[in-house]
């Protein structure tokens, strides 16, 4: 038995948690230089403010309405995100996370699924104050689809269990285009087939389905027929995020036998985002010990920062990750694996629609040259150097690490 | 091109300072040199002693006067933690009005409480005692002295 746990609206909830004003107030957050809504409360749903649509454009409804507007605070929602997962992680045998705000756990040997998934979503909600819903089925596919559907249909309780017996009656309530790993492409094709639910999908051929989605797709057809396929190294990366990490072939415990791998998983995760044309402005560093050596002390730091200005330059990626790891690494521990996580991902070109492209290129290139050479060339007070500074304007306090943002109590 | 040779000595920051304290167990003794190294048993953390649930707890400032014969003053910080459960006679932190307060938590005869440890300040009844309004318990203050 498998759960997927996943928080509700995350970002914006991790904002609410330290604003009691924003209770039950539209919220929205803002993706990384202000440019698309990346997070919405209910109640910004309720208004029709879609996933990613661009903020200026929303800028008059949100006034309308009072939506309040934060730019994301990655510094806070790593912190959030790690809290998160550790008390999930002390409720079961083993999990993994997934995403910054999804955590798969495994449910074997746990006698009633449901009831325990209520008890450790009302635990996260105790002691982080992070509102979850958490999907139960036999597989990853069907967990995942609970999840969306405990969302819709459960919200008060947060939990949904699918099980053989209710499996096809909750599959036909998920649209087929909700499914886990089905783009617009495949749901528009499907839909012409007449394939509009999740059922639907879940009774094809499986020759029809590899034919036209290979064996991503009769993968996806087994696992929601509760056939699981799906293991931790298959699951299809996320486009929100990049990770990388790797278990070590020996415990390390120095410092700089730990800086090598981490600086070359974080050069070979920078190379994923050049490729799709991304930058990042969020890093994210962890490291883990054995866990299955309790006798071997315990320690699983994860550290995130932000940077300025969003890049995907590998010089630049590398220093801050190493940075991050010499804050978070400490003597004595066996160290047995260590990992980099680039976060709050965006288009390339978004810093500057309105700029010919042959312009960029050429500040990419002064931008790399300037790089290189390592703080002894540094920017003049060009005109336009104001535009490569990222633009946060309604960042909330970094409430959780850094002690003059500190939440305030009158007393 | 000449070579050049380096020696790291450790990173400057951490030669400075360190959040680990070093601790011996064995009292002073006058009169015979103490063999303290013998009795050196790795360090104390304040981390540690402070933080039972370390992803339960927040640390939160304080501002005003109205705790002061609680031992809780103006420009403390509260370390709260969210996992213990808001029982009564326990100062917390709690929402009125959209802000956090830090007072303490009274029930008497049926009713909710919030009183300050002040004369000055009058207790304020709370009609809803749950989990929205109560946001965490305080475990301990952290008091600079100036």
């Amino acid at each position: 038995m498998i759960a997927l746990a996943d928080g509700n609206n995350f970002f914006a909830s991790c904002e609410r948690v330290f604003q009691p004003r924003l209770e039950g107030v539209p919220v929205v957050v803002l993706s990384n230089n202000d440019g698309c809504i990346v997070a919405r409360s209910e109640e910004a749903k309720a208004l029709g403010i879609k996933m990613g649509s661009v903020a200026f454009k929303m800028r008059a409804l949100m006034q309308r309405h009072g939506v309040k507007v934060f730019s994301s605070n990655y510094t806070l929602y790593g912190d959030m995100s790690q809290r998160m997962h550790q008390v999930l992680a002390s409720e079961v045998p083993s999990c993994e996370v997934y995403s910054i705000d999804e955590m798969f756990l495994n449910l074997r040997g746990i006698p009633q699924p449901e009831a325990h998934c209520c008890r450790i979503r009302a635990k996260v909600k105790q002691w982080t104050g992070l509102p979850i819903s958490i999907g139960i089925g036999h597989t990853k596919c069907l967990a995942k689809a609970a999840n969306r559907l405990a969302k819709h249909h459960r919200r008060d309780v947060g939990v949904l269990h699918i099980t053989p017996e209710n499996r096809e009656e909750w599959l036909d309530k998920l649209p087929v285009g909700k499914l886990w790993g089905i783009g617009p492409q495949h749901e528009a094709r499907l839909l012409t087939k007449k394939i509009i639910t999740a059922r639907d999908f879940s009774l094809m051929k499986p020759s029809d389905i590899q034919k036209s989605m290979g064996v991503v797709g009769l993968r996806m057809l087994y696992e929601l027929q509760g056939i699981s396929c799906l293991s931790l190294q298959e699951i299809p990366p996320l486009q929100k995020q990049f990770v990388s990490a790797k278990s070590f072939g020996r415990p390390l415990t120095h410092l700089e036998d730990i800086e090598i791998p981490l600086a070359s998983y974080t050069n070979r995760v920078s190379e994923k985002l050049r490729e799709q044309g991304l930058v990042c402005a969020a890093v994210q560093v962890f490291l883990l010990t054995n866990r299955h050596r309790p006798d071997q002390p315990q320690y699983n730091p994860s550290m995130t920062t932000v940077i300025h200005e969003a890049t995907n330059y590998a010089p630049a990626l590398i220093a801050v990750a190493l940075k991050l790891l010499r804050k978070i690494w400490k003597p004595g521990f066996q160290f047995k694996k260590v990992g980099v996580v680039l976060q709050d991902l965006s288009q390339h070109t978004q810093l500057d629609l309105f700029e010919p492209k042959k312009n960029w290129e050429t500040r990419n290139r002064l931008q790399a040259t300037v790089d290189s050479l390592h703080g002894a060339v540094r920017w003049g007070s060009m005109g336009y150097d104001e535009s490569w500074k990222l633009r946060a304007e309604y960042k909330s306090h970094r409430w959780t690490t850094h002690v003059h943002e500190l939440p305030i109590a009158k007393a | 091109m000449r070579e050049m040779r380096v020696t790291v000595l450790g990173p400057a920051e951490e030669l400075l300072s360190s959040e680990e304290i070093p601790f011996f167990c064995g009292g002073v003794r006058a009169g015979f040199p103490s063999p303290a190294g013998d009795y050196l048993e790795g360090s104390l953390s304040l981390q540690d002693m402070l933080i039972e649930h370390p992803a339960a707890t927040f640390l939160i400032k304080v501002e005003g006067h109205s705790m002061k014969d609680a031992g809780i003053l103006d420009g403390d910080i509260a370390v709260v933690d969210r996992a213990l459960p808001p029982s009564n006679g326990r100062i917390v932190v709690a929402v009125v009005d959209d802000e956090f307060c830090l007072k303490r938590l009274v029930y008497r005869s049926g009713r909710c409480f919030l009183e300050s440890a002040n004369a000055s300040f009058p207790p304020i009844e709370v009609s809803d005692c749950s989990e929205n309004k109560i946001w965490g318990v305080v475990k301990h203050v952290i008091h600079t002295l100036r």
